[in-house]
C-alpha cells in the first residue's frame, strides 16, 4: 500500500520537478564516470581488431547510440501507454522530453554507421537492413515530434502523441522484418556483415558507452522534463513559489 | 596496459583516424550542443513565465 | 452491427460522387507520376521493365495520400463527426466504413489503371497480372493506416504535410511486399508468397487501424 502511495506521489509534477532536479547532477556525474572509464578502455587499453584495424573503434559509439534510439522509442511507447491507460499528466511530457534525445541518437548511429561503412564497405551508405531501419526509425521520431508540435493544445498533443507512438512500436518490429527480408533479396553478397568475435576488453567498453549514454539521456530528459513542466502548470500554485523563489 | 606506443599512432588510428575522430567528435559536439539548447530553452521559458507572473499580479493590484 | 458499416459505405460513395473530380485527379496525379519516370530515367526498355514495380507502387502511395487530409476533414467541419461519435454505434465500425469507402474510390481506381501504366513500362503479361492483384491486395492497408494518420493530424494546420510525415514510414512494408510481388514474378520465382504476406497486412490493417482511428477521433474532438 505503501509502495502505491509513493509512486501517486512522485507522479505529482510538484514532488517530481524537484525529484528531477536533485537527481540530475548524480545522473550527469555517472554519464561522466561511465563516459571516462568507456573511453579509456576502449580507446587506450582494447587492443586492435585482426579484421578491421583500428577503425572498428567506431563501434563504441555506433553500438550504444544505436540501442539507445530503440530504447528510447521503447521507453516512449512505455509512457504512452501509461499515460492513455491511467490519464497521468506526466507520461506524457515524458515521452515528449525523450523524443528529441531519441532521435540524436538515431542520427549519431547513421552518422557513425556512416562513418565506419566508408572504410570497411567502401561506401557510405549501403541498403543494409540495419541501416534502413536506423532510417525509418529517425522518420518516426521526426514524425512524433512533428506531430506535437502541430497540436496547440496539450493534452491533445500528449494522446495523439501517444497513439502515434504505440501505432509505430506495434509497426516496427514488421518494419524491420520487411527490411530486412527486402534487404536479403537485393543485397549482393560484396557486402559482408560478419563481425569477427569480440574481445572481452571491447565488450567492456562498449557496455561502458552504453551506459554513459544511457546516463546522458536521463539527465538530458529530465532536464527537458523540467521545463516542459514549469510551462504546463505554469497557472499553479507550486509553479509561482518556484519561479518567486530566485529560480533561473 | 595502454595499447598506443606514441600518441602519433593513437591519433592517427591506423589509417582511420578521419572516421573514427569524425564519429567522435560529431558525436561529443552534439552532447554538448544538445544540453547548451535544453539549458537556453529552459532560461528562457522561465524568463517568460516570470515576466508572465509579474503582468498577471499587476493587472490584479490596479 | 455491420449494418452501420454498410450505411457508412454507401453515405461516403455517394459523397464522393458528388465530387468525382477529386477522384479522377488522384487517378490523374498517379497518372502523370508514373509517366514522369521514364522521362527523368530515359527510354530504355530493360531498365524501366526494372523499375516499373517500384515506381508503380510509389506513386500509388502517393497518390492515395492525396485524399486522406479530406478522409475525416469535411465530416468534421459539417459536425457530422460528432454526431457519429455520439451515436450508439462503436465508432471503429463507422472508421472501418470510412476507410473502405476510401479503399473504393480511391485504391480500387488505382489497381484498374495500373496495368495500362505497366505496359508503358514494358511489363508481360504475368507480371502486369500479379501487379494489380498486388495493388488490389495492399491498397486497403493503405488506406487503413493512412486513417490513423487523418484522425491523429484532424484540423491541424499543415495538416497535409503533416500527414505524410506521419503515415510515409509506416506504409513502407506495403511498399516492400507489393513491389517484390511484382519483382518476384518477373524473375521466375512466384510472387504468391509476397500477395498472402499483403493480404494478411491488409487483414491486419483492416482490423486494427480502425480503433486506433477511432482513438485518435475521440481525443480530436474532445
Amino acid at each position: 500500500m505503501n509502495d502505491r502511495f509513493n509512486l501517486y506521489r512522485f507522479a505529482s509534477p510538484a514532488t517530481f520537478y524537484p525529484l528531477a532536479g536533485k537527481m540530475i547532477p548524480w545522473f550527469v556525474a555517472a554519464g561522466i564516470l561511465f563516459g571516462l572509464a568507456g573511453l579509456y578502455v576502449g580507446m587506450l587499453v582494447a587492443p586492435t581488431d585482426f579484421q578491421q584495424g583500428e577503425g572498428y573503434r567506431i563501434i563504441f559509439i555506433h553500438v550504444p547510440t544505436s540501442w539507445m534510439s530503440m530504447f528510447i522509442y521503447l521507453v516512449m511507447a512505455f509512457w504512452a501507454a501509461i499515460g492513455l491507460a491511467f490519464n497521468t499528466r506526466l507520461s506524457g511530457m515524458m515521452a515528449q522530453a525523450l523524443a528529441p534525445t531519441g532521435a540524436l541518437m538515431a542520427f549519431l548511429s547513421l552518422w557513425t554507421g556512416a562513418l565506419w561503412g566508408k572504410p570497411m564497405w567502401g561506401t557510405w551508405w549501403v541498403w543494409d537492413a540495419r541501416l534502413t531501419s536506423e532510417l525509418i526509425l529517425l522518420f518516426l521520431y521526426i514524425g512524433y515530434m512533428a506531430l506535437v508540435a502541430a497540436i496547440d493544445d496539450a493534452r491533445r498533443a500528449d494522446k495523439a502523441g501517444g497513439i502515434l507512438l504505440l501505432v509505430g512500436v506495434v509497426n516496427i518490429p514488421i518494419i524491420y522484418f520487411s527490411v530486412k527480408w527486402w534487404n536479403t533479396l537485393h543485397q549482393g553478397s560484396s557486402v559482408n556483415l560478419t563481425k569477427s568475435a569480440m574481445a572481452e576488453v571491447m565488450l567492456w567498453g562498449m557496455l561502458l558507452m552504453a551506459l554513459a549514454f544511457w546516463m546522458y539521456s536521463i539527465a538530458v530528459a529530465l532536464a527537458r522534463v523540467r521545463t516542459i513542466l514549469l510551462e504546463r502548470e505554469r497557472h499553479t500554485e507550486w509553479v509561482r513559489k518556484e519561479l518567486a523563489g530566485g529560480e533561473q | 596496459m595502454i595499447y598506443w606506443n606514441s600518441f602519433s599512432d593513437f591519433l592517427a588510428m591506423g589509417g582511420y583516424g578521419l572516421y573514427v575522430w569524425g564519429s567522435f567528435g560529431v558525436t561529443a559536439l552534439a552532447m554538448l550542443i544538445e544540453p547548451i539548447v535544453v539549458a537556453r530553452n529552459r532560461k528562457a521559458t522561465v524568463a517568460r513565465l516570470k515576466r508572465q507572473l509579474r503582468a498577471e499580479s499587476r493587472s490584479t493590484e490596479a | 452491427m455491420l449494418d452501420i458499416v454498410f450505411s457508412v459505405i454507401a453515405r461516403d460513395l455517394k459523397l464522393a460522387m458528388r465530387r468525382q473530380a477529386d477522384i479522377v485527379s488522384a487517378l490523374f496525379f498517379f497518372v502523370i507520376v508514373v509517366s514522369l519516370f521514364p522521362l527523368g530515367i530515359g527510354p530504355e526498355v530493360d531498365l524501366l521493365r526494372q523499375l516499373a514495380p517500384g515506381v508503380l507502387w510509389v506513386a500509388a502511395l502517393l497518390a492515395t495520400m492525396l485524399s486522406l487530409p479530406r478522409l475525416f476533414a469535411d465530416d468534421h467541419r459539417d459536425g457530422t463527426l460528432e454526431q457519429l461519435a455520439l451515436s450508439p454505434h462503436p465508432l471503429g465500425l463507422v472508421v472501418t466504413g470510412k476507410v473502405i469507402a476510401h479503399w473504393l474510390v480511391s485504391g480500387l481506381p488505382l489497381a484498374l489503371i495500373a496495368p495500362v501504366l505497366g505496359i508503358q513500362f514494358d511489363l508481360a503479361g504475368d507480371a502486369l497480372l500479379v501487379l494489380t492483384g498486388a495493388i488490389l491486395l495492399g491498397t486497403p492497408a493503405l488506406s487503413g493506416i493512412g486513417a490513423i494518420g487523418a484522425a491523429l493530424t484532424l484540423g491541424l494546420r499543415g495538416g497535409g504535410v503533416l500527414l505524410s510525415l506521419l503515415v510515409l514510414p509506416l506504409y513502407i512494408p506495403v511498399l516492400i511486399f507489393g513491389a517484390g510481388a511484382v519483382d518476384a514474378t518477373v524473375s521466375g520465382l512466384g510472387g504468391e508468397g509476397h500477395l498472402s504476406l499483403l493480404a494478411a497486412m491488409t487483414i491486419a490493417a483492416i482490423g486494427f487501424a480502425p480503433w486506433a482511428s477511432a482513438a485518435a477521433l475521440k481525443i480530436a474532438l474532445e
